[in-house]
């Protein structure tokens, strides 16, 4: 059923007590073209496009949990493009780009709201530095654009540009068409779309093993039986080393926790997204109200979904550095969600050394905002045995050719990119 | 909060410490590329017994073997490495 405006008058004559299931519950196949291990957004982003973009719709989706129950719906849900190295430029920028459209395209409100991206410098050395990134995004087609302390001051009211504060405000890099979304209407309407098309989708299915054969995967054993397909993807950031042990492959990453929280719901204060310069701290208000934020990994490699409060005292130190308005708002929630963290900070999106495997892992703090773009290439990738222009840097060898994609110049160290 | 027990100064918070890498074999210097390349890119990063490199930073500064659990975060044991070098 198509959602509008018409089938939501329609329901409201029946009570809202009709509406069908968003996606099936199918039986499982003898065998699928392509199985996809990973039932989240860049998992369900990539059934979607291999059916839409590619015309595979004999494809099932693999979750362990339940849709959107990983890092989809553990983030900030901060989307932007603002990366300097043209290999995460080109990528990211395409994703920003299906983020504009990904509403009409899925006919699901994914909420997704252009509200801008601001990242502070408090000093001479970052402002030339922001003047740098700026300038690279600007020669690869992204917009960015530099904005004073006077600027921010109207644009942002109530954060702190004052001299008082122990790291003033010089000036910010702003992305008007960075913004932020619903997560969890990500997940969903890729599944209602995916599942549309044809794609089965498996909750509660865990992969526990992968059978191989003259460099082939043929077998998937799960929680729900054997599956078999022509090719398998892997999906499943934060979990990308164990399930690419089952193929018998190790990976460049380390999995770190990365926290985030929400404050009570407050009346609209923050119309955008602002990142502190001095710190590691991001901040914008969701529809709900709530203040939602994030700061640094916990430093230390973890499966553990929950987070540690030294963290969270940083986090909202600097947070009240910013908005000392902050100091008297409760919190709400806090969560944790598990980073694969790569060894140049940058994702693989890539084939493997097995020939039917293909590997969808690394994101970093990075994996929300490239949801579409993220399964659109790995879809491409998966279809056409061969990486697109704008992921083929991002393949596995690269550490070994030593093409990293190090934005941030901090070298094979996982926790600090 | 993660407590470790330093062999130098005893239980301390985890904010003291820095997490340096997993502890596995350093190759030796005429190991070749490929034993390199694994040494510095590849993890094992396993959910469950861990043993990793920690730095007391912000105590003794002695470079310190962790086993942990990555899933619960207990720890089993702490070593000061110059006490695996035989140093002492």
């Amino acid at each position: 059923m198509k959602y509008s405006i018409f089938s939501l008058l329609k329901q409201a004559r029946r009570s809202q007590q009709d509406w069908p299931m968003a996606w099936r519950n199918p039986e499982p196949k003898k065998s699928y073209d392509v199985i996809i291990i990973g039932g989240g957004g860049h998992g369900l982003a990539t059934a979607f496009y291999l059916a839409k973009n590619h015309g595979i719709r004999n494809v099932a989706v693999l979750e362990k949990g339940w849709l959107g129950g990983g890092n989809t719906g553990r983030n900030t849900t901060i989307v932007r493009s603002n990366y300097m190295p043209d290999e995460n430029a080109h990528l990211y920028e395409w994703s920003l780009k299906l983020w504009h459209q990904l509403s009409q395209e899925l006919n699901y409100n994914v909420m997704f709201s252009p509200r801008g991206v601001l990242n502070l410098a408090h000093t001479e050395g970052q402002r030339d530095q922001l003047f740098r990134r700026g300038n690279r995004m600007r020669l690869n087609g992204i917009d960015a654009e530099w904005m004073t302390r006077e600027d921010i001051a109207r644009f942002v009211p109530h954060l702190d540009c004052s001299d008082q504060t122990r790291f003033p405000i010089i000036g910010g890099l702003m992305q008007r068409r960075g913004g932020t979304a619903r997560h969890d209407a990500v997940a969903w309407g890729f599944a209602r779309a995916a599942s549309a098309l044809g794609v089965d989708i498996f909750q509660n299915c865990e992969v526990t093993g992968i059978r191989q054969a003259s460099n082939r995967v043929t077998e998937l054993h799960t929680s729900k039986g054997v599956f078999r397909a022509d090719k398998v993807g892997i999906a499943v950031a934060g979990n990308s080393s164990r399930v690419a042990q089952m193929a018998g492959l190790t990976l460049p990453i380390e999995t770190h926790v990365l926290q985030a929280f929400v404050s009570e719901p407050l009346k609209p204060v923050i119309d955008t997204v602002v990142t502190y310069g001095a710190g590691h701290f991001y901040i914008s208000q969701s529809d709900k109200g709530e203040m939602v934020m994030g700061g640094d990994l916990d430093f230390y490699p973890s499966y553990g979904q929950k987070g540690n409060l030294p963290i969270v005292e940083e986090a909202v130190a600097a947070g009240m550095q910013m908005f000392p308005m902050l100091s008297r708002v409760r919190m709400m929630r806090q969560w944790g969600g598990v980073m694969d963290m790569s060894m140049d900070g940058s994702p693989i999106i890539s084939k493997t050394p097995l020939d039917n495997l293909y590997l969808n892992a690394g994101w970093c703090y990075g994996g929300f905002k490239a949801t579409p773009g993220s399964g659109w290439l790995f879809a491409h990738t998966i279809a056409h045995d061969a990486p697109h222009e704008f992921n083929k840097g991002h393949s596995l060898e690269r550490f070994k050719t030593g093409r990293v994609i190090d934005d941030k110049g901090a070298g094979p160290t996982p926790q600090w990119h | 909060m993660q407590l470790f027990k330093c062999p130098f100064c005893g239980l301390r918070d985890q904010t003291e410490f820095t997490h340096v890498r997993e502890a596995d074999d350093m190759p030796a210097l005429t190991g070749g590329q490929d034993a390199w390349y694994h040494y510095v890119y590849d993890r094992q990063n396993p959910r469950g017994t861990h043993a990793e490199w920690w730095h007391h930073h912000f105590g003794c500064r002695q470079m310190l073997l962790i086993r942990r659990d990555t899933l619960t975060h207990e720890v089993t044991s702490v070593t000061a490495a110059r006490q695996l070098a035989g140093t002492t």
